[in-house]
């Protein structure tokens, strides 16, 4: 544990929208504009933010399945930019993917036990027999019995085919796990079980998660660190329970007053944002929050903060907290 | 003086393979709502919450009928009603808004003419006044330069803005309820903030009754006066919002209180076993029982009965029936 498995520096990935057939009058969008984060072995990076903030382009870029505009992703050392070939598949074996709605995720043609050995079929040579049995421990692994292999996806429940899901992203013996949204389509009493699940193989594996959600109480209950988004930047980055304890940055903030009370005498700063979240066309200038910040000075709509340790392991980006 | 709203052992079932399966939705519901009062109706997908607004304002699938009970407004029973009376009730004296804003508007509609309507039908207003009403109303939720976005179409609005013209067309018949069936799912957490701060205040200026229609135990919390707890079409606990969270005493609400991450604890969180029922094959007995960690025998063979708690509080479950005989 502790050691670094996934580095991701000055991250950026910008599309290109809008304008005629000749390219002229394009605009951009930067999806996500310089971004930097560590997931060490064996643990969880929360990323929390509202939607279009960047999240799911962030998870594609680490999952290779989008190529980074600039900046640089090292995975186990490597970088991702120079992999090809081989060492390109042998990433896509170790990062694998769980998405929010387990109804779209698994093909409604397939057995179970042909979904989740279609990436070991594609990954590693094994006899027949084998696969089976590493079906069958999977299977047991997120807790369903192996005799379900034969059985079709739409013969389950939201919770269980998100197991089978989750069975599927761990097929292939992956380091690292991006865990989009896992929970937000599920039952809230089912809810528990599957977090309570990916917490239990992370013990029994050791294996790394990057969990994407926007309910702030679930990310911080998995995540051993939590990183807000907001705009295609991360505002501020710490331990999670340093960040439910002392949030800095008043986006944060605001997401904490906004989330909901676990009961119905729980104090609450009231932040109430003013408006909603900018297009990623044309973000405001100097600091993206500034618009919405009800502490907003002179200095944010001209000068764009840098993210900057301002406690030991808590790093912020606002001019607040500038010495 | 009768409640705005008494809704009395109400029982709608859905009826498919000709009569063989019958979906007991709604299973003998009963609640009242007092004028201005936020009542939180909470359960997983499929126990029941939606079919019971949806029997309120009579707007069922075909496939679905009220089989008894009754529903009264101001004494006036509304299940006796033609779909024709139902019309004049609808949107004057209960307005619904729904999950998904882009499904309730209509995407050939400015927003003026949509927010409009009510007005028009209900309370007969034309040209200018119904203008200004219009403006008014979207200006109330905060619609910015309403008079120009008035002219604007559903899909040239944010989620969040869309929501809120759904709320302006709620009020816009001047209703004493308004249904909202998880107005705030689609949205952001800052935006449904924003959203649930405006329905309160909307609800302190006009005196209107909210039924709200959620899974979520924390908007709940922050919304509601009185709740009742749905599990397999029956209200198994319902109780004041204080005595739910500091006092519950049905072992689902407990379970589900205890299932929620809370804020910076990083506690284990209990799981609820097994899965919602299928309302068309429940279990004998009380339908919780195979999920109920404190199940007895006496569950598995005799459904509870409701049990008065007094000052509007009741619980479907053994264990404080026995509790309470036990005491004499």
């Amino acid at each position: 544990m502790g050691k670094p498995l996934l580095e991701v520096r000055d991250l950026k990935k910008h599309f290109p929208v809008g304008g005629s057939l000749l390219g002229k009058g394009r605009g951009v969008v930067k999806a996500v504009d310089g971004i930097s984060f560590t997931i060490n072995a064996g643990e969880t990076l929360g990323l929390v933010g509202e939607s279009g903030c960047g999240k799911t382009t962030t998870s594609k870029l680490v999952l290779a399945a989008e190529a980074p505009t600039a900046g640089a992703i090292e995975f186990e050392g490597r970088n991702l930019a120079e992999l090809t070939g081989t060492a390109l598949r042998d990433h896509r074996r170790k990062v694998q993917v769980v998405f929010q709605d387990p109804y779209s995720s698994l093909s409604p043609r397939m057995r179970v036990g042909d979904i989740i050995a279609e990436p070991i079929k594609a990954h590693e040579h094994l006899s027949s027999q084998d696969i089976r049995a590493r079906v069958a421990e999977l299977l047991e692994l997120v807790g369903l019995r192996p005799d379900v292999a034969r059985l079709f996806p739409h013969e389950f429940s939201g919770g269980q085919r998100q197991r089978l899901a989750i069975a599927r992203a761990f097929s292939t013996n992956a380091r690292l796990v991006v865990l989009d949204e896992p929970v937000s389509a599920l039952d809230v009493s089912i809810r528990a079980h599957i977090i309570s699940l990916l917490e239990e193989i992370q013990r029994r594996l050791a294996v790394s998660y990057l969990f994407i959600a926007h309910d702030l109480a679930a990310v911080s209950h998995i995540s051993h660190q939590t990183a807000v988004m907001y705009l295609g930047k991360l505002v501020e980055v710490t331990d999670s329970l340093e960040l439910c304890r002392t949030p800095l940055h008043p986006y944060t903030k605001a997401l904490f007053a906004a989330s909901l009370p676990s009961h119905p005498d729980e104090p609450r700063d009231e932040i109430v944002l003013a408006g909603e979240v900018p297009s990623a066309l044309n973000p405001p200038a100097g600091c993206h929050f500034h618009p919405r910040c009800p502490f907003a000075m002179p200095r944010c709509s001209e000068e764009e903060p840098k993210l900057a340790e301002v406690a030991p392991g808590h790093q912020v980006a606002c001019h607040l907290y500038d010495l | 003086m009768p409640p705005l709203l008494r809704v009395s052992d109400l029982r709608t079932y859905y009826v498919g393979f000709r009569g063989t399966r019958v979906v007991k939705a709604v299973d003998g519901v009963s609640f009242t709502l007092e004028p201005g009062e936020t009542f939180g109706l909470v359960g997983e997908s499929g126990c029941g919450k939606t079919t019971t607004c949806h029997s309120i304002v009579r707007l069922l699938a075909p496939s679905a009928s009220i089989v008894s009970g009754s529903i009264e407004l101001d004494g006036d029973d509304l299940v006796k009603k033609s779909q024709a009376e139902m019309r004049r009730i609808r949107g004057r004296r209960i307005a619904t808004i729904l999950q998904d804003p882009m499904a309730s508007l209509d995407p050939l509609f400015s927003i003026g003419q949509q927010v409009a309507e009510p007005a028009y039908y209900h309370q007969s207003l034309r040209g200018q006044p119904l203008r200004q009403r219009v403006k008014e109303l979207l200006t109330a939720v905060r619609i910015p330069s309403a008079e120009r976005r008035m002219k604007d179409f559903p899909h040239q609005m944010s989620g969040g803005m869309r929501q809120r013209i759904v709320g302006a067309i709620a009020q816009a018949g001047g209703p004493r309820i308004i249904i909202a069936d998880e107005p705030t799912t689609n949205l952001d957490v800052t935006i449904q903030l924003q959203y649930l701060n405006l329905l309160k205040e909307l609800q302190r200026a006009s005196g209107v009754a909210l039924i709200f229609v959620t899974h979520n135990l924390g908007i709940v919390a922050k919304m509601c006066d009185k709740v009742a707890v749905m599990y397999a079409g029956k209200i198994v606990e319902m109780q004041s919002v204080r005595g739910l969270f500091y006092r519950p005493r049905h072992p689902y609400t407990r379970a589900l209180l205890d299932s929620i991450p809370k804020l910076g604890v990083k506690e284990p969180l209990y799981g609820i076993p097994g899965q919602p029922p299928d309302l068309s094959d429940l279990p004998a007995g009380c339908s919780f029982h195979p999920r109920c960690r404190q199940a007895m025998d006496r569950c598995r063979i005799e459904d509870p009965w409701r049990h008065d708690m007094g000052d509007d509080a009741s619980v479907r479950c053994w264990l404080p029936i026995e509790e309470a005989a036990a005491r004499g």
